[in-house]
Protein backbone atom coordinates (compact mmCIF):
# COMPACT_ATOMS: atom_id res chain seq x y z
CA UNK A 1 0.00 0.00 0.00
CA UNK A 2 2.80 2.34 0.97
CA UNK A 3 4.55 1.52 -2.27
CA UNK A 4 1.53 2.42 -4.33
CA UNK A 5 1.11 5.71 -2.47
CA UNK A 6 4.67 6.74 -3.16
CA UNK A 7 4.20 5.59 -6.75
CA UNK A 8 1.14 7.85 -6.95
CA UNK A 9 3.17 10.80 -5.66
CA UNK A 10 5.90 9.95 -8.16
CA UNK A 11 3.44 9.98 -11.06
CA UNK A 12 1.76 13.17 -9.92
CA UNK A 13 4.73 15.33 -8.96
CA UNK A 14 8.13 13.92 -9.92
CA UNK A 15 7.08 12.85 -13.41
CA UNK A 16 4.63 15.69 -13.80
CA UNK A 17 3.21 15.48 -17.33
CA UNK A 18 3.26 19.10 -18.50
CA UNK A 19 6.07 20.50 -16.38
CA UNK A 20 8.73 17.80 -16.50
CA UNK A 21 7.84 15.73 -19.55
CA UNK A 22 6.37 18.52 -21.72
CA UNK A 23 3.25 16.51 -22.46
CA UNK A 24 -0.16 17.95 -23.23
CA UNK A 25 1.22 21.46 -23.41
CA UNK A 26 -1.09 22.61 -26.18
CA UNK A 27 -4.23 22.27 -24.09
CA UNK A 28 -2.24 23.14 -20.96
CA UNK A 29 -1.44 26.57 -22.37
CA UNK A 30 -4.61 27.13 -24.34
CA UNK A 31 -7.06 26.37 -21.51
CA UNK A 32 -5.22 27.96 -18.61
CA UNK A 33 -6.50 31.49 -19.21
CA UNK A 34 -9.45 31.02 -16.86
CA UNK A 35 -9.51 29.03 -13.64
CA UNK A 36 -12.92 27.44 -14.30
CA UNK A 37 -11.84 25.94 -17.60
CA UNK A 38 -8.59 24.80 -16.00
CA UNK A 39 -10.48 22.93 -13.26
CA UNK A 40 -12.74 21.29 -15.86
CA UNK A 41 -9.75 20.23 -17.91
CA UNK A 42 -8.00 18.83 -14.84
CA UNK A 43 -10.98 16.69 -13.83
CA UNK A 44 -11.51 15.44 -17.38
CA UNK A 45 -7.81 14.55 -17.68
CA UNK A 46 -7.85 12.61 -14.42
CA UNK A 47 -10.96 10.69 -15.46
CA UNK A 48 -9.77 9.79 -18.94
CA UNK A 49 -6.21 8.91 -17.88
CA UNK A 50 -7.51 6.85 -14.96
CA UNK A 51 -9.67 4.78 -17.32
CA UNK A 52 -7.55 4.48 -20.46
CA UNK A 53 -4.17 3.58 -18.98
CA UNK A 54 -5.34 0.44 -17.09
CA UNK A 55 -7.64 -0.49 -20.01
CA UNK A 56 -4.78 -0.24 -22.47
CA UNK A 57 -2.63 -2.21 -20.05
CA UNK A 58 -5.13 -5.07 -20.13
CA UNK A 59 -5.40 -4.99 -23.92
CA UNK A 60 -1.65 -4.80 -24.38
CA UNK A 61 -0.87 -7.69 -22.06
CA UNK A 62 -3.69 -9.91 -23.29
CA UNK A 63 -3.42 -9.37 -27.03
CA UNK A 64 -0.44 -7.35 -28.19
CA UNK A 65 2.58 -8.12 -26.04
CA UNK A 66 5.19 -10.53 -27.45
CA UNK A 67 4.03 -14.05 -26.61
CA UNK A 68 0.53 -13.02 -25.61
CA UNK A 69 -0.95 -15.51 -28.08
CA UNK A 70 1.03 -18.40 -26.56
CA UNK A 71 -2.18 -20.11 -25.37
CA UNK A 72 -3.37 -20.27 -29.00
CA UNK A 73 -0.21 -22.00 -30.13
CA UNK A 74 1.40 -18.81 -31.48
CA UNK A 75 4.18 -18.09 -28.96
CA UNK A 76 6.26 -16.17 -31.52
CA UNK A 77 3.54 -13.78 -32.54
CA UNK A 78 4.53 -10.21 -31.64
CA UNK A 79 1.84 -7.66 -32.32
CA UNK A 80 3.38 -4.86 -30.26
CA UNK A 81 3.81 -2.71 -33.37
CA UNK A 82 0.03 -2.38 -33.40
CA UNK A 83 0.09 -0.82 -29.93
CA UNK A 84 -0.02 2.78 -31.11
CA UNK A 85 -3.07 2.43 -33.31
CA UNK A 86 -4.87 0.30 -30.71
CA UNK A 87 -4.22 2.78 -27.93
CA UNK A 88 -5.46 5.72 -29.93
CA UNK A 89 -8.59 3.76 -30.85
CA UNK A 90 -9.23 2.86 -27.21
CA UNK A 91 -8.72 6.45 -26.15
CA UNK A 92 -11.05 7.81 -28.82
CA UNK A 93 -13.70 5.23 -27.90
CA UNK A 94 -13.34 5.90 -24.16
CA UNK A 95 -13.65 9.62 -24.61
CA UNK A 96 -16.72 9.16 -26.79
CA UNK A 97 -18.27 6.73 -24.31
CA UNK A 98 -17.51 8.97 -21.35
CA UNK A 99 -19.10 11.88 -23.15
CA UNK A 100 -22.27 9.92 -23.92
CA UNK A 101 -22.55 8.56 -20.37
CA UNK A 102 -22.06 11.99 -18.83
CA UNK A 103 -24.56 13.50 -21.25
CA UNK A 104 -27.14 10.86 -20.35
CA UNK A 105 -26.71 10.64 -16.58
CA UNK A 106 -24.93 13.80 -15.44
CA UNK A 107 -25.93 16.56 -17.87
CA UNK A 108 -24.71 19.27 -15.49
CA UNK A 109 -21.18 17.86 -15.42
CA UNK A 110 -21.31 17.35 -19.15
CA UNK A 111 -22.24 20.97 -19.69
CA UNK A 112 -19.40 22.05 -17.42
CA UNK A 113 -16.86 20.11 -19.49
CA UNK A 114 -18.18 21.57 -22.70
CA UNK A 115 -15.70 21.32 -25.50
CA UNK A 116 -12.80 19.84 -23.55
CA UNK A 117 -13.91 16.25 -23.55
CA UNK A 118 -13.71 15.53 -27.31
CA UNK A 119 -10.47 17.51 -27.42
CA UNK A 120 -8.87 14.98 -25.09
CA UNK A 121 -8.76 12.38 -27.89
CA UNK A 122 -5.80 14.18 -29.38
CA UNK A 123 -4.15 15.05 -26.09
CA UNK A 124 -0.55 13.90 -26.15
CA UNK A 125 -0.45 13.39 -22.38
CA UNK A 126 -3.16 10.73 -22.53
CA UNK A 127 -1.54 8.73 -25.29
CA UNK A 128 1.80 9.17 -23.55
CA UNK A 129 0.36 7.68 -20.36
CA UNK A 130 -0.34 4.46 -22.25
CA UNK A 131 2.99 4.50 -24.07
CA UNK A 132 4.93 5.00 -20.82
CA UNK A 133 2.93 2.14 -19.31
CA UNK A 134 4.30 -0.15 -22.05
CA UNK A 135 7.83 1.24 -22.01
CA UNK A 136 8.16 0.81 -18.24
CA UNK A 137 6.12 -2.44 -18.17
CA UNK A 138 3.73 -1.55 -15.37
CA UNK A 139 1.37 -4.13 -13.89
CA UNK A 140 -2.38 -3.57 -13.98
CA UNK A 141 -2.59 -2.02 -10.51
CA UNK A 142 0.47 0.12 -11.10
CA UNK A 143 -0.92 1.40 -14.37
CA UNK A 144 -4.21 2.37 -12.71
CA UNK A 145 -2.32 4.28 -10.02
CA UNK A 146 -0.07 5.82 -12.66
CA UNK A 147 -3.05 6.95 -14.74
CA UNK A 148 -4.87 8.61 -11.85
CA UNK A 149 -1.64 10.04 -10.43
CA UNK A 150 -0.51 11.69 -13.62
CA UNK A 151 -4.02 13.03 -14.16
CA UNK A 152 -3.97 14.62 -10.71
CA UNK A 153 -0.51 16.04 -11.39
CA UNK A 154 -1.77 17.59 -14.60
CA UNK A 155 -4.80 19.05 -12.82
CA UNK A 156 -2.66 20.60 -10.08
CA UNK A 157 -0.28 22.14 -12.59
CA UNK A 158 -2.95 23.58 -14.86
CA UNK A 159 -4.97 25.07 -12.00
CA UNK A 160 -1.83 26.68 -10.55
CA UNK A 161 -0.86 28.15 -13.91
CA UNK A 162 -4.34 29.52 -14.52
CA UNK A 163 -4.35 31.19 -11.10
CA UNK A 164 -1.00 32.84 -11.81
CA UNK A 165 -2.15 33.97 -15.24
CA UNK A 166 -5.33 35.44 -13.79
CA UNK A 167 -3.22 37.57 -11.43
CA UNK A 168 -0.88 38.57 -14.22
CA UNK A 169 -3.62 39.84 -16.49
CA UNK A 170 -3.42 43.14 -14.62
CA UNK A 171 0.35 43.39 -14.95
CA UNK A 172 1.94 45.74 -17.45
CA UNK A 173 4.02 43.36 -19.54
CA UNK A 174 6.20 44.20 -22.55
CA UNK A 175 3.95 43.98 -25.59
CA UNK A 176 5.76 41.06 -27.23
CA UNK A 177 5.62 38.98 -24.07
CA UNK A 178 1.87 39.25 -23.54
CA UNK A 179 -0.10 36.01 -23.71
CA UNK A 180 1.91 33.09 -25.01
CA UNK A 181 5.38 34.43 -24.21
CA UNK A 182 4.79 35.02 -20.52
CA UNK A 183 2.86 31.75 -20.26
CA UNK A 184 5.98 29.90 -21.38
CA UNK A 185 8.18 31.70 -18.89
CA UNK A 186 5.68 31.07 -16.06
CA UNK A 187 5.59 27.41 -16.99
CA UNK A 188 9.38 27.38 -16.91
CA UNK A 189 9.39 28.86 -13.39
CA UNK A 190 6.80 26.31 -12.23
CA UNK A 191 8.88 23.61 -13.82
CA UNK A 192 11.88 24.79 -11.77
CA UNK A 193 9.69 24.45 -8.69
CA UNK A 194 8.61 20.95 -9.62
CA UNK A 195 12.25 20.01 -10.24
CA UNK A 196 12.64 20.12 -6.45
CA UNK A 197 10.27 17.14 -6.22
CA UNK A 198 12.70 15.22 -8.38
CA UNK A 199 15.45 16.18 -5.92
CA UNK A 200 13.36 14.90 -3.02
CA UNK A 201 12.74 11.66 -4.87
CA UNK A 202 16.43 11.23 -5.59
CA UNK A 203 17.36 11.77 -1.95
CA UNK A 204 16.85 8.48 -0.04
CA UNK B 1 2.35 32.75 -62.52
CA UNK B 2 -0.01 33.71 -59.76
CA UNK B 3 -0.38 30.03 -58.86
CA UNK B 4 3.35 29.88 -58.32
CA UNK B 5 3.30 32.93 -56.11
CA UNK B 6 0.53 31.50 -53.96
CA UNK B 7 2.46 28.22 -53.65
CA UNK B 8 5.44 30.21 -52.52
CA UNK B 9 3.48 32.09 -49.88
CA UNK B 10 1.79 28.88 -48.70
CA UNK B 11 5.25 27.43 -48.27
CA UNK B 12 6.99 30.38 -46.62
CA UNK B 13 4.14 31.82 -44.55
CA UNK B 14 4.42 29.21 -41.78
CA UNK B 15 8.16 29.81 -41.41
CA UNK B 16 7.88 32.98 -39.32
CA UNK B 17 4.73 34.93 -40.12
CA UNK B 18 2.33 32.08 -39.26
CA UNK B 19 4.77 29.86 -37.41
CA UNK B 20 2.91 26.85 -35.98
CA UNK B 21 4.82 26.81 -32.70
CA UNK B 22 5.27 30.47 -31.79
CA UNK B 23 1.94 31.76 -33.09
CA UNK B 24 -0.61 28.99 -33.48
CA UNK B 25 0.34 27.11 -30.23
CA UNK B 26 0.45 23.80 -32.10
CA UNK B 27 2.85 20.95 -31.53
CA UNK B 28 4.62 22.43 -28.53
CA UNK B 29 4.89 19.25 -26.50
CA UNK B 30 7.39 17.57 -28.73
CA UNK B 31 9.09 20.83 -29.64
CA UNK B 32 10.34 21.14 -26.08
CA UNK B 33 10.92 17.56 -25.09
CA UNK B 34 13.32 16.49 -27.82
CA UNK B 35 15.51 19.57 -28.05
CA UNK B 36 18.24 18.68 -25.58
CA UNK B 37 20.55 17.82 -28.48
CA UNK B 38 20.57 18.91 -32.08
CA UNK B 39 20.57 15.35 -33.45
CA UNK B 40 17.30 14.36 -31.76
CA UNK B 41 15.74 17.70 -32.68
CA UNK B 42 16.67 17.16 -36.32
CA UNK B 43 15.35 13.58 -36.38
CA UNK B 44 12.11 14.70 -34.84
CA UNK B 45 11.79 17.55 -37.34
CA UNK B 46 12.34 15.27 -40.31
CA UNK B 47 9.92 12.62 -38.98
CA UNK B 48 7.23 15.16 -38.30
CA UNK B 49 7.62 16.89 -41.66
CA UNK B 50 7.40 13.56 -43.50
CA UNK B 51 4.35 12.40 -41.55
CA UNK B 52 2.64 15.76 -41.90
CA UNK B 53 3.22 16.04 -45.65
CA UNK B 54 2.14 12.47 -46.41
CA UNK B 55 -0.88 12.65 -44.12
CA UNK B 56 -2.01 15.92 -45.69
CA UNK B 57 -1.62 14.40 -49.16
CA UNK B 58 -3.57 11.23 -48.34
CA UNK B 59 -6.34 12.98 -46.45
CA UNK B 60 -6.71 15.57 -49.17
CA UNK B 61 -6.95 12.81 -51.80
CA UNK B 62 -9.88 11.15 -50.04
CA UNK B 63 -11.37 14.34 -48.62
CA UNK B 64 -14.60 14.01 -50.61
CA UNK B 65 -15.19 10.45 -49.35
CA UNK B 66 -14.71 10.94 -45.60
CA UNK B 67 -18.04 11.34 -43.79
CA UNK B 68 -17.89 14.41 -41.62
CA UNK B 69 -18.98 12.64 -38.44
CA UNK B 70 -16.09 10.17 -38.30
CA UNK B 71 -13.42 12.31 -39.94
CA UNK B 72 -11.34 12.66 -36.75
CA UNK B 73 -11.05 8.90 -36.38
CA UNK B 74 -10.18 8.44 -40.05
CA UNK B 75 -7.52 11.13 -39.83
CA UNK B 76 -6.05 9.70 -36.65
CA UNK B 77 -5.88 6.22 -38.15
CA UNK B 78 -4.06 7.52 -41.24
CA UNK B 79 -1.62 9.52 -39.14
CA UNK B 80 -1.07 6.64 -36.72
CA UNK B 81 -0.27 4.24 -39.57
CA UNK B 82 2.31 6.66 -40.98
CA UNK B 83 3.81 7.15 -37.53
CA UNK B 84 4.13 3.39 -37.03
CA UNK B 85 6.08 3.17 -40.30
CA UNK B 86 8.42 6.00 -39.26
CA UNK B 87 8.84 4.50 -35.79
CA UNK B 88 9.79 1.10 -37.22
CA UNK B 89 12.28 2.68 -39.65
CA UNK B 90 13.89 4.66 -36.83
CA UNK B 91 14.10 1.58 -34.60
CA UNK B 92 15.67 -0.42 -37.42
CA UNK B 93 18.26 2.06 -38.69
CA UNK B 94 18.78 4.66 -35.96
CA UNK B 95 18.42 2.62 -32.77
CA UNK B 96 20.31 5.13 -30.58
CA UNK B 97 18.25 8.12 -31.63
CA UNK B 98 15.06 6.08 -31.43
CA UNK B 99 15.87 5.27 -27.80
CA UNK B 100 16.66 8.91 -27.05
CA UNK B 101 13.34 10.01 -28.53
CA UNK B 102 11.54 7.39 -26.39
CA UNK B 103 7.77 7.78 -26.66
CA UNK B 104 7.88 11.10 -28.47
CA UNK B 105 7.93 9.56 -31.95
CA UNK B 106 4.69 7.76 -31.17
CA UNK B 107 3.34 11.03 -29.90
CA UNK B 108 3.52 12.53 -33.39
CA UNK B 109 0.14 10.80 -33.75
CA UNK B 110 -1.43 13.20 -31.32
CA UNK B 111 0.73 16.14 -32.23
CA UNK B 112 -1.80 18.92 -32.51
CA UNK B 113 0.14 20.31 -35.46
CA UNK B 114 -0.64 17.31 -37.68
CA UNK B 115 -4.34 17.21 -36.88
CA UNK B 116 -4.52 20.99 -36.89
CA UNK B 117 -3.25 21.22 -40.46
CA UNK B 118 -5.24 18.29 -41.83
CA UNK B 119 -8.36 19.56 -40.10
CA UNK B 120 -8.04 23.18 -41.15
CA UNK B 121 -6.35 22.93 -44.56
CA UNK B 122 -6.05 19.49 -46.15
CA UNK B 123 -9.76 18.83 -45.67
CA UNK B 124 -10.71 21.66 -48.02
CA UNK B 125 -7.91 21.78 -50.58
CA UNK B 126 -6.49 19.76 -53.44
CA UNK B 127 -3.59 17.38 -52.69
CA UNK B 128 -0.76 19.52 -54.07
CA UNK B 129 -1.47 22.76 -52.18
CA UNK B 130 -2.22 20.71 -49.05
CA UNK B 131 1.14 19.00 -49.24
CA UNK B 132 2.89 22.34 -49.85
CA UNK B 133 1.11 23.82 -46.85
CA UNK B 134 1.97 20.79 -44.72
CA UNK B 135 5.60 20.89 -45.83
CA UNK B 136 5.80 24.60 -45.03
CA UNK B 137 4.36 24.03 -41.57
CA UNK B 138 6.77 21.16 -41.06
CA UNK B 139 9.63 23.49 -41.95
CA UNK B 140 8.36 26.18 -39.61
CA UNK B 141 8.21 23.62 -36.81
CA UNK B 142 11.67 22.33 -37.71
CA UNK B 143 13.08 25.86 -37.64
CA UNK B 144 11.97 26.37 -34.04
CA UNK B 145 13.22 22.92 -33.01
CA UNK B 146 16.62 23.45 -34.61
CA UNK B 147 17.09 26.93 -33.10
CA UNK B 148 16.20 25.72 -29.59
CA UNK B 149 18.08 22.44 -30.03
CA UNK B 150 21.29 24.12 -31.09
CA UNK B 151 21.12 26.70 -28.28
CA UNK B 152 20.52 24.00 -25.68
CA UNK B 153 23.23 21.67 -26.94
CA UNK B 154 25.76 24.46 -27.48
CA UNK B 155 25.39 26.03 -24.05
CA UNK B 156 24.46 22.89 -22.17
CA UNK B 157 27.39 20.76 -23.30
CA UNK B 158 29.46 22.97 -25.59
CA UNK B 159 28.73 20.57 -28.44
CA UNK B 160 26.94 20.61 -31.77
CA UNK B 161 25.86 17.25 -33.21
CA UNK B 162 27.95 15.63 -30.48
CA UNK B 163 31.17 17.33 -31.64
CA UNK B 164 32.92 19.58 -29.12
CA UNK B 165 32.67 23.18 -30.33
CA UNK B 166 33.48 25.12 -27.19
CA UNK B 167 36.53 23.78 -25.29
CA UNK B 168 35.42 22.65 -21.81
CA UNK B 169 37.06 24.10 -18.72
CA UNK B 170 37.77 20.64 -17.31
CA UNK B 171 39.80 19.82 -20.44
CA UNK B 172 41.85 23.01 -20.26
CA UNK B 173 39.44 25.18 -22.26
CA UNK B 174 37.42 28.12 -21.03
CA UNK B 175 33.78 26.99 -21.28
CA UNK B 176 31.83 25.83 -18.24
CA UNK B 177 28.66 24.00 -19.33
CA UNK B 178 25.37 25.40 -18.09
CA UNK B 179 23.65 22.27 -16.91
CA UNK B 180 20.38 24.17 -16.50
CA UNK B 181 20.18 24.21 -20.31
CA UNK B 182 19.71 20.45 -20.32
CA UNK B 183 16.80 20.56 -17.86
CA UNK B 184 13.13 21.12 -18.58
CA UNK B 185 12.78 24.76 -17.41
CA UNK B 186 15.34 26.17 -19.83
CA UNK B 187 13.32 24.91 -22.80
CA UNK B 188 10.34 26.91 -21.58
CA UNK B 189 12.46 30.02 -21.00
CA UNK B 190 14.08 29.74 -24.43
CA UNK B 191 10.77 29.26 -26.20
CA UNK B 192 9.27 32.18 -24.25
CA UNK B 193 12.25 34.30 -25.26
CA UNK B 194 11.90 33.17 -28.87
CA UNK B 195 8.23 34.13 -28.91
CA UNK B 196 9.18 37.52 -27.47
CA UNK B 197 11.91 38.02 -30.08
CA UNK B 198 9.64 37.08 -32.99
CA UNK B 199 6.88 39.33 -31.72
CA UNK B 200 9.22 42.28 -31.21
CA UNK B 201 10.03 42.14 -34.92
CA UNK B 202 6.56 41.13 -36.09
CA UNK B 203 4.46 43.45 -33.96
CA UNK B 204 1.21 42.37 -35.66
CA UNK B 205 1.44 39.08 -33.72
CA UNK B 206 1.26 40.81 -30.33
CA UNK B 207 -1.80 39.68 -28.36
CA UNK B 208 -4.14 42.39 -27.10
CA UNK B 209 -3.99 42.95 -23.33
CA UNK B 210 -6.67 41.14 -21.30
CA UNK B 211 -7.53 44.25 -19.35
CA UNK B 212 -6.92 47.90 -20.06
CA UNK B 213 -5.93 49.81 -16.95
CA UNK B 214 -8.63 52.21 -15.71
CA UNK B 215 -8.05 55.84 -16.51
CA UNK B 216 -5.93 57.82 -14.10
CA UNK B 217 -8.11 59.64 -11.64
CA UNK B 218 -6.48 62.96 -12.49
CA UNK B 219 -7.29 62.51 -16.14
CA UNK B 220 -11.00 61.96 -15.50
CA UNK B 221 -11.62 64.86 -13.21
Amino acid sequence: MNDLWSFFLFAAFVDNMPLTLFLGLCTFLALSRRTESAVGLGIAMTGVLGVTVPLNNLIYNLFLAPGAWGWAGQPDLDLSYLALITFIGVIAATVQLLEMLLDRFFPAIHAAFGVFLPLLTVQCAILAGSLFMVERSYTFVESAVFGVGSGVGFAVAVVMLSAIRARLSYADLPAGLRGLGIAFILTGLMSLGFASFAQMAAAP
Amino acid sequence: MSARISFWTTLTDPLIRQNPVTLQILGICSALAVTTTLATALTMSVSLTVVLTLAAGIISLIRRHIPDTIRLIVQIVIVASLVIVIDQILQAYFADISRALSVYVGLITTNCLVLGRTESYARFNAPLPSMVDAFGNGLGYSLVLIVIGSIRELFGMGQLFGAQVLPLAENGGWFTPLSLMLLAPSAFFLLGGLVWAVRSVRTEQVEPPDHTPPLQRGAVE
